[in-house]
Parts: C-alpha cells; structure tokens; sequence
C-alpha cells in the first residue's frame, strides 16, 4: 500500500467513525481511557511472576547460599549438606567448550555473510541461521546424542556431547549478533584499507573486526547467557553425576540446571535438603545470567558512548 | 622474501581466508542437515519397533503412543500462546505508545530478563509458587462453570499442578520473544501515518486501530508463531509443573493431563533404554520437523514483510 | 616517484550498464588534474578505476586500458591489491580508523600489510608523513591519542598522511573538501600544492573555484540525460578551460549557469 492509500483509508474510516460517533464523543474518550488501562495492565500482569520468581528464589535460595554450597560436591552426600560445585565446574567447562565451538564457526559465518556472501547459498544461510534459533533445545541434545551413539554405542556420555548440543543452539546467535555488528562497521573503512593496497582477508582481520569486537564480544556473551541455563540438551548428553569430573570427554558430568533439576525429582526423606539445594542452585544459576547479561550491556554501553564521543 | 613472493602469498591467503569463511556458513547448512539425518537413523527404527517387545508402548502401536504427546504438545503451546499473545500486544503497544519515552527502554529490559531466565527455575517456581497459588481459583471454576467442558472432568486436581498452569507457565517464558518482536515492528510503524491519524482528530487508540496495528498485522503473526515454535519445543519448565497420565482431553482442571513430546522425552530418557530411546528419539523427529515448519513459515512472513517495506 | 597516466578509451560497466564511456585523456606527472562536472556525471566513477577501486563494487568492470607509464593497469596478471599499493586514495568523508590512535593510522598501510619495521623507521616515516600531510606541529604532542580525537580537517589531513605513507606514484582525491569547513578546505589547498611537487595528483571537485585554485589542468566531464553514460567533454589547461573552453556546455558549467 502507498502512503497516500493508507492516508485514504484512514481518512475515510475516521470519517466514517466521527459520522457514527457524534453524538458519542465520550463514548470514544471512554473507550481510549480503557485501552489505556488494559495495556498498562498488560505490562503489570507480566511484572508480576518476574517479581514473584525473584523474591522466591532469592529468599528460599538464601538458606543454603553458602561456603560449603560451594565448596564441595553430592559425593556421598545423604541428607543435609553437600554442594552444588561439581556442577558449577560442569558448567563452566560444558559452556566453555561449547562457547570454543560457537565462535569460530558463528563469527566466520557472519564473516561470510557480510564481506562475502551473495545469491543463492547466502540467503539459504541466513534463512536457515533465523530457522536454527528456532531448534528446540531438547531436539539439540537428541542430535548430540544420537551423533555420538553412533559412534560410541547407546549407553555414552559426555561433557562434551552436551558441547556439541550447546553449540548447536548457541551458533545461530552468534552468527546473528556477530552479523548485526560488522554491518555496523562503515564501508569507508574497508574503502581507506583497501585504498591503502590492503588485501581483502587483512581488511577483515585487521580493520573491521577489531572494530566491532566490543559488539561481537557483547553478542557472544548474550549467547552464553543463553545456553548456560539449558537443562534439556544436557539431560540426554551429559547425564546426572554427583562427583567431581573435570575430564569432558569421558563419564557423566553434572551441570548447574541439572543439578537444580535432579534436587528436586529426586528428594530424599525428609526432602528439605533437596528442596534447599535446588533453590541454591537455582539463585546461582540466575546470579550467573545475570551477571553476564549486565557485564555484556556494560560491554555494549562502554562501546556506543566512546563512538559518541568523538 | 621478495616481493613478488609476498604478493603471491596474499593472494593465496585471501583465496584460503574466503574459502574459510564459506566452509563456516555452509557448515550451517551441514549441521541442519545432520540435525534431520541422525534424528531420522535413530528415530525411524523406533516408528517401525514391535508394539510387543517395546516396553514403553505398553501393548500400542508407535502413533497410538505418540498421538496423545503430539495432541499435548499443541494443546499446551495452543492455550500458551492464547494468553501471551495479547498479553504481549499489550506490553509492546505500553512500551512504545503510552509510556513515557524516557523510561521505555528500560522497560523493555525488565521484559527481556524474563528471557533470561532458565526454563529449570520457571519449573521450580511453577511448582512450588504457582501451582498452589492458583489450586484455590481452579477448585472455584471447577465448582461453578463445571458446565463448560474445558472446566469439568472428574475431580478438580489437588495440586494445581494441571495442563492450565504448565500453559501459564509457558505463556511466561514466551512472553519476552513476542514481545520483543511486535515492539520492533510497532516502533517502525510511519511516522505519517501516526501524525496523518491524529490530525484527523483520532484518539490515541483509533490512531492505532488504524494505523498501527493494520501495519503490524504480519509481523503479529510472525512473531506470535515464534513464540508457538518455542512453547512446542519447551521441556524443563513443562515437565517439572505438569503431572501427566497421557490422556487426550481438553479438560484443564483436572489430575487427568496430556503430556507433552519434549516433557515425555526428558522424563523418560534418563530410564531409557534399547529400542526405548529410538522410540523417543522418533517423538523428538516429529517436534523437530514441526518446529521447524512452523519457525520457516514466521520468518517467511518476515522476510516477506521485510522485503515489501523495502520497496516502499 | 610520480608517474604519467595515460587512459585509453575506457568504458565504465556496473552489470550491463555503462556508466562511463570513451574517456582518453593523458594526465601528466608532478601535476594536479581536476576532474569537475555536474553530479551523476561519471567523476567519481571514473577516477576510482585509476586504482581500480571501482571492483569493491560487485560487477563494476572496464574495457579499455589505463597505462601507468605505459603499463597497463587491466592488464590480465595485475593484482587490484598491488595497483592500489602504488595508487593512494583520499575520500570524501574523512574515514580514520577508529580502532587506532594517530600514529598507528599512518603507519596502516605499511602495518595492515604485515610488513616488518624498526621502531626507529616507523617513528620517521609517521613524523615524516605527518610533515608531508601539514599536521605534523598539531599532533607531534599526541601521537597515541586516538585518530577520531581530532577535528574533521585535521582527520582528513591524516588520512592524507596515511596515503602518503606508504610512498605511491599517485594520489586520488575524491571531493576531500566536500565535507569541511572553509579553513580546513584551504588547509588542504596548501597542502595540494605542496605535494605536486612528489606526485601526480588527481581530485574530484564540486567546487569550480577550488578547481581553479590548485589544478594545472582541469577535465570536464557531463551526462546527456538520465541512464545514458558519463563523457569526458573537454580536457585542457585550466586556465583554457575557465576563461576560453571550445565547449559551449563546459562555458556554461564553468560559469554557473547549471550544475
């Protein structure tokens, strides 16, 4: 539709309401006094679990937020005690690696796309990037695991096959983050570098990633925020463990969602323990997101007022 | 090194560099593929096993067992996306038409954190805050609209723990993805068209009734169907607050739930094993290919949109 | 250094279109040639394939040669790379690398290229560019500061720096006035002049009054109507061109009377 279409209509349909409506001009002030209220109450009504789950996970989370949470492991734990620190090491590794993975692979992606890209297999590309963001995590872990049964016989698992699942969901991020920023960077700047008898790759390399390395660093940590609170692909690859594994490639290898998860499913009597080691967990879990939620916008924010300020 | 070697060098480490960055996008395309192939190895041998020697059919065939998962994996993300997505539209209008400019963009943070938290935690907190809190609501529509269907059933669940607060729960969790997108889209709705409204005497909803939402229109859609490819393939959250018995019914109040394909897997693939696995595995096929077609048809619609917005 | 530029009948492609057609026109060494004429008219174009830059442009292509005293530039074996290492180019937006102070900025070309150099040489060639680029007294004090710290004039005089840095035979400057203010414009003037005397010079212009400020020879190039190809209409001294041009249009451009 054209603009002076769209004017049209409107103008047509705003007569046509004003023609029916004269003599209800508080009826329409009624009722744009009522939508007011309903949006705004939109907004209250999603508010709310926001600050409910925050007060529960905080509060119930607190009791047992402490040094031997994590300091230790489930290792013969029976009953109170015991601590979620295998799974915080599980978690690091799991996500490190999958984070090794992603980048590479998501930023030449994006690479390609932006300096390279064009017709067929570039479109084909971005479509399918837009349709991986979409993969649900549990089908990720089921890859993972299927790939690796395949080659290891059905009863396998591994850190790393909850790596591989990760990055399957953690790449198409990447590549869309990574994609955004080095459309960022001006055309001028490869110009001058070209201009300068700088070969292509170089360019790439030298002038328009460091450029919009802060984006792309703000992009990768997002993703991991993303990922590192995934409980699914890690159920069918990485498995439950209750001892220290520090070896990705061999064994089961516990994980902070995990933990938070098989606290709870498989209480013990009485069950508070449980229920008060899958709340700290659970307090843990979002500390961490959060954290590299607000470090990646101070990243981002540190970036857009130091371009502004020239 | 002298110089033609040098610019020989270049020129073979530029055609090395492209060919990298190509192998890295079509390693995208690889990975989808493999996606569907290991799915489809592993899964079909589980749509072909014996209805006899399986145990996890229980005596029934592959689709008389997947049926009632793939009826509760709609049913679930079908009530879900009923109240998240006017929710939703509302945030999204609140935030760019109503409140005040300055406070808008952090707003739209506070609706992005609910993205970031994990879906574990929505599941501990369905069970444990929200289940119980809203049991008392359940057995009062149950007592008195039981002559609705989706209210009646035998008895009213003890614990809340029901397919309407497995929905609630996943209306949550998409509510910052729809959210997100509409607000783009209403943020980018013409200026002119806006200001052609009001100077025409509109109140502030008919000028979004007209100009607004009319534009909008594809891109509600698009993005209610990606917050609908997310609440099909959540599991924790599910899992965790919904007690199933596998029923197919569209009762919500009562013990009696379906179950849906990404819960069923998480809960029974830790037990799982032999042809058990494949037979979940070709479940987790048929919400892959499901997602799939439901997340390529949004961003059709949005590349679609995009591309017509371009020409104006 | 310095070197003569004979075109050669060349035509300007994007796709199927042609952009630019039969320019033939011998540019003389330790000179400055400005190439004006109304927007649209092919200018930009045309002297962006004097160092092939035009191929940043997918399907941009020429027929024709451009000889760089006498080889040619399109010749099959000739990498686009090495022509733009002895061709520098100055643009219209001043376009310092962000990322790197000022003295990393001139010394990009000879860094970005991974080639080696003593701390000693770096410092002489940064202080002796900046010389060259008349900015050298300004930012002696500050040479890590970053490059987008100075004002717009003295960021183009960088990037002049830049360019000159790494010793080419030409220097192209596309408009690199259009986006500064009158004292930097002649800021930039002086330094034009200064560096005829080292390298042939070629620069875009809107400005018929810069035109006949700096150049020594002034091309005029036009278009017939929309869609149809840029022409170069008359080449001559600028003297000729601004008091005594055989072309009726190039009178009419050069006294204002459209464009």
């Amino acid at each position: 539709m054209t603009d002076t279409a769209v004017k049209d209509t409107a103008k047509s349909e705003l007569l046509d309401i004003r023609k029916r409506t004269q003599s209800s001009a508080v009826w329409r002030k009624v009722k744009d006094r009522m939508v007011t209220i309903l949006v705004s109450l939109a907004f209250v009504v999603a508010i709310i679990p926001l600050i409910s789950l925050t007060i529960t996970v905080v509060a119930n989370g607190m009791e047992r937020f402490d040094a031997e949470f994590f300091t230790s492991s489930m290792r013969n734990v029976v009953g109170e005690g015991g601590g979620a620190l295998h799974a915080i090491i599980g978690t690091l590794q799991i996500t490190l690696a999958a984070t090794v993975i992603s980048v590479p692979i998501g930023v030449m992606t994006a690479i390609y796309l932006v300096e390279y890209g064009r017709g067929r297999l570039a479109k084909a590309i971005t479509f399918l990037v837009d349709v991986m963001t979409g993969i649900p995590s549990i089908v990720a872990g089921l890859f993972a695991f299927a790939l690796f049964a395949m080659i290891f016989g059905p009863s396998v698992r591994m850190g790393f096959m909850g790596a591989v699942a990760l990055s399957l969901l953690m790449i198409p991020v990447v590549v869309r983050s990574s994609e955004e920023m080095l459309r960022l960077v001006p055309n001028e700047l490869r110009e001058a570098s070209f201009a300068l008898g700088v070969p292509k790759w170089l360019t790439v390399l030298r002038v328009v990633l460091p450029t919009s390395l802060a984006g792309i660093v703000t992009g990768v940590m997002l993703a991991i925020a993303r990922v590192i609170g995934e409980t699914a692909p890690l159920l069918v690859t990485a498995g439950f463990a209750d001892s220290m594994n520090y070896n990705l490639f061999s064994e089961r290898m516990n994980t902070l969602p995990l933990f938070v998860y098989r606290s709870y499913v498989s209480q013990g009597t009485p069950p508070e323990p449980d229920i008060s080691r899958a709340w700290a967990g659970a307090l843990t879990l979002i500390i961490i997101v959060m954290l590299l939620n607000l470090i990646a916008r101070l990243v981002a924010r540190f970036f857009s007022t130091n371009k502004s300020s020239r | 090194m002298n110089k033609d070697q040098k610019q020989q060098d270049f020129r073979r480490s530029d055609r090395i560099f492209a060919r990298l960055a190509k192998v890295a996008g079509s390693l995208i395309l690889v990975a989808l593929a493999a996606v569907a192939l290991f799915l489809i190895f592993e899964g079909v041998p589980g749509m072909l096993a014996d209805p006899d020697t399986t145990s996890i059919f229980r005596g029934k065939s592959f689709w008389e067992y997947a049926w009632p998962l793939v009826f509760g994996t709609m049913w679930a993300a079908f009530l879900a996306l009923l109240f998240a997505v006017p929710v939703s539209l509302g945030i999204a209008l609140f935030i760019t038409h109503y409140a005040p400019r300055k406070i808008a963009n952090g707003l739209g943070y506070v609706i992005d954190l609910l993205a970031a938290v994990p879906s574990v935690v929505f599941g501990l907190w369905g069970i444990l805050v929200l289940a119980p809190a809203v049991q008392p609501f359940y057995a009062w529509l149950f007592d008195n609209l039981h002559w609705i269907p989706f209210f009646a059933g035998e008895r009213v669940s003890g614990t809340g723990r029901t397919i309407l607060t497995a929905a609630l729960v996943l209306a949550v969790m998409i509510l910052p993805i729809i959210t997100a997108i509409t607000r783009e889209i209403f943020l980018q709705t013409p200026r002119l068209h806006e200001e052609a409204a009001v100077a025409l005497g509109a109140t502030r909803w008919e000028m979004i009734r007209m100009a607004v939402l009319p534009f909008g229109r594809s891109g509600i859609i698009s993005a209610a169907m990606l917050g609908l490819g997310r609440a099909l393939g959540e599991t924790m959250a599910v899992a965790m607050v919904l007690s199933a018995t596998g029923a197919v019914t569209i009762n919500l109040l009562t013990s009696n739930n379906p179950s849906t394909i990404a819960a069923n897997i998480a809960l029974q693939f830790p037990e799982a094993y032999g042809m058990n696995v494949n037979v979940l595995i070709a479940t987790g096929l048929i919400l892959f290919i499901v997602t799939f077609l439901v997340n390529a048809a949004a961003r059709w619609i949005v590349n679609r949109r995009a591309e017509f917005s371009g020409a104006n | 250094m310095s070197k003569r530029i004979e075109v050669d009948n060349l035509n300007v492609y994007y796709g199927d279109f042609l952009a630019v057609e039969g320019v033939d026109m011998t540019i003389e060494p330790r000179s400055v040639t400005a190439l004006i004429g109304p927007s649209g008219c092919g200018k930009s174009t045309f002297i962006r394939t004097l160092n092939r830059m035009h191929e940043v442009v997918p399907g941009a292509r020429v027929t024709g040669q451009v000889l760089m005293d006498g080889e040619n530039l399109y010749a099959p074996g000739i990498d686009p790379v090495d022509v733009r290492r002895q061709v520098g180019m100055v643009f219209q937006r001043p376009n310092p690398f962000p990322t790197m102070s000022i003295k990393e900025n001139v010394l990009a070309g000879i860094r970005l290229n991974n080639r080696k150099m003593s701390k000693n040489d770096a410092d002489d060639i940064a202080e002796e560019s900046l010389r060259g680029a008349n900015l050298w007294k300004e930012v002696k004090d500050r040479l890590d500061k970053p490059g987008a710290s100075l004002s717009g004039g003295q960021q183009q005089r960088l990037c002049i720096a830049r360019a000159i840095a790494v010793k080419p035979e030409v220097l192209l400057m596309d408009e690199p006035c259009s986006a500064l203010d009158p004292i930097s414009t002649l800021a930039i003037e002086d330094l034009i002049t200064e560096l005829k005397n080292e390298y042939t010079i070629v620069i875009v212009t809107h400005n018929m009054q810069q035109a006949s400020r700096v150049s020594d020879r002034t091309a005029f190039f036009n278009i017939a109507g929309s869609g149809l190809p840029g022409k170069l209409i008359e080449y001559d001294s600028t003297s000729v061109m601004f008091s005594n041009p055989s072309q009726k249009s190039t009178e009419d451009y050069v006294s204002g009377r459209f464009g």
